[in-house]
């Protein structure tokens, strides 16, 4: 596929770089998102979990409505 | 320190009773249309004429043909149901999980009423066929302008709510609250520039094959990231609450929400496999669709998987039900799209019904069942009271559901059906069904059925209706709803420091850049070497401006949603050529503003017409299709025999032409009705030797003019004397 966009794309210098560019940004973006989930601390994710959840602090009544 | 302050319920209710307002109407006007899209031509002597006739009387009627009726459709579910119910779940949601009220009680009023604004003009000038005439994208540029007015008011409140917030971290819905804000931004003024010629008429300012890829790098993001990406948010927010326990993975959320937004907006171009556009640009649409199962099967099992352990309560909740479907419909409709970008299988299933049926499954499965089941969430609990009846959401739920199947089975089984009856060819290597009328009078049982799996579901929506009334009589409005909690203090921060990646997570402007890096990077990579590159589009000499006539007549075209059931795409296979004649090339579309491929062929394609009949076949055709197509489900286009053409505006009309790069010469716009007359009398003339008596100033002769134009460029290399 590399060479149909360098075809298309001559008139800009080192374009050859982007596909490579590109690759590596979102490479690099994936490995990051994948080390923070590694890294997230337990107790971190179980308060983001919760958060829905907590704001039941009003309207008890409401509840149970179904 | 605890602080107590107010929530606004009354703008989540606004938005709520706007969503099944304009829900119930965008779901009547698909219901009309697709009665008039099996029934309008019916006999006086057929048993049911009078039942379809409410439908067919319609369709007679100027303003709400199908051509017309169908933009109105798509928009009214899009964004007056489904951005309605948006608005609702994020003011109702974003408020509690950032335990504040809404930064402004009055910017939550002007985005309320500048979308129904929107919606209301929506539903006047689409009737009235003022159209760009690019699908979910059909609004004039005065709207388009209101839009984003709208847009940015709504980003406001948003980002200003999220600043004043007492949580500190940004729960993963509100990450696809802002992904969503920032692309629709983009997507909407990218596809929106226009060169407006009045107030309710303009061109988009791309042509062609670049109209193409904008326009579907549009649609399909349309798609992600109003269709998906906040009703994800939603679904991570209602569903732990319904099921009363936390997201199943909080650590899947984040990856499936950094992938999905990723991969989406490169996905556009399998819009258009097979056509004009570069074969690169396809091949990248098909390889990003493939990758985007992975994100969005992640979200649909968290979806899921968060019922562990309550399944039990789906017995007996009509709540968890309806987001089940949901979720599963999102499930099924996100593997389907990826394989319907395979070439193989867009081969087979494009411009067929099948599309119909796979938008429908997300449209009235995924959007619907969640939006349903989100009201019968919140309404009991806005008005601090229970639902009036279990049983009744019970009901609807069933209606519901049969209707998807209903509406969707048939229309599985006639896309296939008729997509092989296309392809079939006798022992000799001649199409079987010559006639293209003949495969859709196949399939007009198929389209009966998807008729009454639509009035289930829309019968389901006046259950809903009447049990939100009576639940909202019972109770009263809490319209500031009363919480509490800790001030949020600064100095947390730098205490609990340790990982980096908190850097984003508690910040909202670098979340909205992120997003906005990762999505502009792919629609650049993808849009820039079409516009930039001159040998993506290769140019035919023989292909010339439209002359005024037909520049008129194709404006007409546009403004009755022809494009609506007639592609201009002859993909090469050789069933498509034998049928309508030589493949379309990118280079015969550079003047086309804007690009009129379709998407959808209810008749066939209409690329090579040019030629193809003579003209009082066309007179007489639009007049009664039936009297030249007998079965034909076209209505009549007899209005166009009684409004004159407009040829005040035929200057103004070459000047915006010539102002977007189209080679007319430059003493042109002043002689171009002068040669609208000369042209417009050969055809008249032309007529005259077929015994008719066609008034010359009529609009029906500007668009025989342009369907005889269509596609003849590339025969004239060897017609010489053209």
């Amino acid at each position: 596929m590399l060479k149909f966009i360098k075809g298309h794309l001559t008139s800009i210098d080192h374009v050859d770089l982007f596909p490579v560019m590109a690759f590596l940004i979102f490479f690099t973006l994936f490995i990051g998102v994948l080390l923070w989930v590694r890294v997230m601390r337990r107790e971190q994710v179980d308060h983001m979990s919760a958060l829905p959840l907590a704001d039941d602090c009003t309207n008890a009544t409401s509840d149970h409505a179904h | 320190m605890t602080e107590r302050f107010q929530y606004d319920n009354r703008i989540v209710k606004n938005f709520l009773f706007a969503t099944i307002l304009w829900g119930v109407v965008g779901m009547l006007v698909g219901l009309i249309i697709a009665v008039q899209m099996v029934a309008q031509n019916t006999p006086p002597d057929a048993w049911y004429f009078w039942i379809v006739r409410p439908f067919t009387w319609l369709g007679e009627l100027e303003w709400t043909k199908f051509g017309r009726m169908r933009p109105l459709h798509t928009n009214a579910v899009i964004f007056a149901f489904v951005g309605n119910a948006i608005f609702a779940g994020v003011y109702y949601s974003l408020q509690r999980l950032l335990k504040t009220r809404m930064f402004s009680d009055a910017l939550g009023k002007i985005h309320f009423w500048g979308w129904q604004l929107i919606i209301v003009l929506a539903a006047v000038t689409l009737p009235l066929g003022m159209t760009s005439g690019k699908e979910y994208a059909e609004l004039e540029w005065p709207i388009d302008i209101l839009i984003t007015l709208v847009w940015v008011v709504f980003g406001i409140n948003l980002f200003g709510t999220i600043i004043k917030r007492r949580e500190r971290h940004l729960y993963v819905a509100i990450w696809f609250y802002i992904a969503t804000w920032v692309t629709v931004a983009m997507l909407h003024i990218v596809n929106s520039i226009e060169l407006p010629i009045s107030l309710t008429k303009s061109y988009s300012w791309y042509a062609g094959v670049q109209d193409a890829l904008v326009q579907w790098w549009y649609g399909h993001n349309a798609v992600a990231f109003f269709l998906t990406t906040p009703f994800l948010g939603l679904m991570y927010y209602f569903m732990p609450k319904a099921a009363n326990r936390p997201v199943y993975s909080y650590k899947l959320s984040i990856i499936h929400f950094w992938a999905l937004i990723f991969l989406y907006i490169w996905a556009g171009p399998h819009h258009l496999l097979y056509s004009a556009l570069p074969d690169w640009a396809q091949s990248l649409g098909t390889v990003f669709s493939i990758m985007l199962i992975a994100p969005s099967w992640g979200g649909m099992l968290n979806g899921l998987l968060t019922l562990r352990g309550a399944w039990d309560r789906v017995r007996e909740d009509p709540v968890l039900k309806f987001m089940v479907v949901a979720v599963t419909c999102y499930g099924m409709a996100t593997l389907e799209g990826p394989l319907l970008s395979l070439k193989s299988w867009n081969a087979m299933a494009h411009f067929t019904d099948w599309i119909i049926a796979h938008v429908h499954i997300g449209g009235i499965g995924w959007n619907g069942m969640l939006t349903f089941g989100v009201v019968y969430w919140m309404v009991p609990r806005l008005y601090g009271t229970k639902l009036y009846s279990t049983k009744l959401a019970n009901t609807h739920f069933w209606l519901g559901t049969l209707g998807i199947v209903f509406y969707a089975i048939p229309l599985y089984l006639a896309g296939f059906w008729q997509s092989g009856m296309w392809k079939q060819f006798t022992p000799d290597g001649y199409l079987v069904y010559k006639n293209f009328l003949d495969t859709v009078m196949e399939i007009k049982p198929a389209y009966w059925l998807r008729a009454l799996g639509g009035l289930l579901y829309l019968s389901g929506a006046f259950i809903m209706v009447y049990n939100v009334m009576k639940t909202v009589k019972a109770g009263k409005l809490i319209a500031d709803e009363e919480a509490e909690a800790p001030a949020l203090e600064k100095a947390a921060a730098e205490e609990e420091g340790g990982h980096w990646h908190r850097w984003i997570e508690r910040r909202p402007i670098q979340m909205l850049v992120g997003s906005l890096v990762v999505v502009a990077i792919g629609g650049l990579f993808e849009l820039v070497p079409t516009f930039l590159v001159k040998s993506n589009i290769p140019t035919i000499t023989s292909v010339k401006p439209y002359t005024p006539l037909e520049l008129q007549g194709r404006d007409i075209y546009v403004r009755e949603g022809c494009y609506t059931c007639h592609s201009q795409m002859i993909r090469p296979f050789r069933s498509e050529t034998e049928r309508y004649g030589e493949y379309a090339k990118a280079g015969e579309f550079v003047y086309d503003h804007p690009f009129q491929w379709g998407s959808k062929r209810t008749g066939p394609d209409l690329l090579r017409q040019g030629g193809k009949y003579g003209h009082s076949w066309h007179y007489y055709h639009m007049y009664d299709p039936t009297s030249m197509s007998p079965g034909s489900l076209m209505p009549p286009y007899t209005h166009l025999y009684e409004h004159d053409l407009d040829t005040t505006t035929t200057k103004k009309k070459i000047e915006a032409m010539i102002t977007m790069g189209v080679p007319y010469d430059p003493g042109f716009p002043d002689r171009a009705n002068a040669h609208l007359v000369q042209q417009r009398d050969e055809i008249v003339a032309g007529l005259k030797k077929d015994n008719i008596d066609a008034p010359a100033d009529k609009e029906i002769i500007a668009l025989i003019a342009y369907l005889q134009r269509l596609g003849t460029d590339i025969q004239a290399k060897e017609i010489t004397g053209r």
